[in-house]
């Protein structure tokens, strides 16, 4: 939160902030960003997570039964979407609904008590857009290398009356292209949406109870409380967009696997 | 809002530290412990489902030999009812014989001992008829001294026996 001249700006949590300089790549400098290190956080987290699964055991203890409770999620989640075949695909979704899940949550965490900036990776198009290319490109590549050009076949819908034919074809093309933006969008409006509204808030708290007891009673107590109920559903929305977004990526690549 | 107006800045660095943690992500953690660990929930499962199929098996094993069991014992159970029928039978049919033979026997023994009481009593009857006869016999000389034959003596004296 950065106060400059005694205003609050909640877009100032979203800022890419250069920590070391990095090099230089095709004219783009490579730095080492407060973005990269909450990266590194998220995957290191979700390592530590994922070794207490590790174990391997007949019995299982609680941690491994939690870590075998996502892994089991993902695992059911293709096979019901795409069927036996989608168990292949399963190690990419996974790996995309935990890392997603994992950069949400940190994000989330009140590390500011503790002087820190947290940073919410996913809040950020260039992130969430890559994550939706990559599983854009992966429904791509799977359509045409099992269906060759019949790939198209999935842009008519079966019973589609022959003059109807070219309309539906252009329609359901344009909706098939809009996939990797909605999927991208979705979560980073979701993310950069929940987080102004917490910053919002918290700059009612701080901006009236500087205006006085009065006022920060009235109005801080109230924007507080209400910070508490969206924390949580924030908490929620954080599980809801990975899950979202790792349904959907299975959706897609069902397209590409089955076709219709 | 940073993250458009900080794109044309940052999306190098942004893409770099993404490609190297969701590839590490992908690497270690998606193809390197996801299969172990669905491998682990999947070993464990199929053992769980080997348990139970051995256990139904051994279930049924039981119920068989419990049947045979059964069926061995009703069997020896009529085999043996079947023997002591028999036995029986048999003893019931060597009584009657015994019997038999035995009723046979007394009845012979009081066919003939009635046959020497009778001889006997015949025997006496005519002592007694002699003896009274003589009685007679001697009385009439005696009375009226005249003789009488032995003969009509006897015949008189068995009219009057006859009579009482």
């Amino acid at each position: 939160m950065a106060t400059e001249e005694g205003k609050i700006d909640p877009m100032y949590q979203f800022e890419v902030q250069t920590i070391l300089e990095g090099f230089s790549l095709g004219g783009q400098q490579i730095a080492f960003t407060n973005s990269a290190v909450w990266m590194l956080v998220a995957v290191a987290g979700l390592w530590i997570f994922m070794l207490g699964g590790m174990k391997r055991e007949l019995v299982p203890g609680r941690w491994q039964m939690i870590v075998e409770t996502f892994t089991g999620f993902i695992d059911n989640m293709m096979e019901a979407n795409i069927g036996p075949a989608g168990r292949k695909y399963a190690p990419y979704v996974f790996s995309l609904f935990m890392f997603i899940l994992f950069s949400n949550i940190f994000g989330l965490l009140p590390v500011g008590v503790l002087g820190l900036h947290p940073f919410t990776v996913t809040s950020h198009l260039t992130v969430t857009g890559v994550l939706a290319i990559m599983s854009f490109s992966i429904v791509l590549i799977v359509g045409f290398a099992k269906h060759k050009l019949h790939f198209f076949s999935l842009f008519i819908p079966h019973g589609t009356p022959l003059p109807m034919i070219p309309f539906i074809f252009i329609v359901e093309l344009l909706s098939f292209l809009v996939r990797p933006f909605s999927l991208a969008l979705r979560l980073f409006v979701a993310m950069t949406a929940g987080h102004i509204l917490l910053k919002v808030l918290a700059g009612f708290v701080i901006n009236s109870t500087n205006a006085g007891a009065g006022y920060g009673v009235l109005v801080g107590i109230p924007s507080f409380a209400l910070m508490i109920g969206i924390s949580a559903l924030e908490l929620l929305v954080a599980v809801v967009q990975a899950y979202v977004f790792a349904l959907l990526t299975s959706l897609y690549i069902n397209d590409a696997e089955n076709l219709h | 809002m940073p993250q458009i107006d900080q794109i044309a800045l940052t999306y190098g660095s942004q893409i770099f530290w993404l490609l190297l943690t969701f590839g590490f992500t992908f690497l270690v953690i998606g193809l390197g412990m996801f299969p172990k660990i669905q491998g682990t929930v999947d070993a464990r499962d199929k053992r769980i489902a080997d348990d139970l199929e051995a256990a139904r098996a051994a279930n049924s094993k039981a119920d068989e030999l419990e049947e045979n069991y059964r069926v061995k014992m009703e069997k020896d159970r009529s085999e043996a009812q079947a023997v002591v029928e028999a036995s029986k039978a048999k003893a019931n049919a060597a009584a009657e014989k015994r019997k038999t033979k035995a009723n046979a026997d007394i009845t012979a023994k009081l066919a003939a001992a009635e046959a020497d009481i009778k001889a006997r009593s015949d025997e006496a009857l005519k002592e007694i008829e002699d003896v009274s006869a003589e009685v007679a016999q001697d009385m009439v000389a005696k009375i009226s001294g005249a003789k009488v034959t032995k003969a009509a003596a006897l015949k008189e004296t068995k009219a009057a026996l006859k009579h009482g």
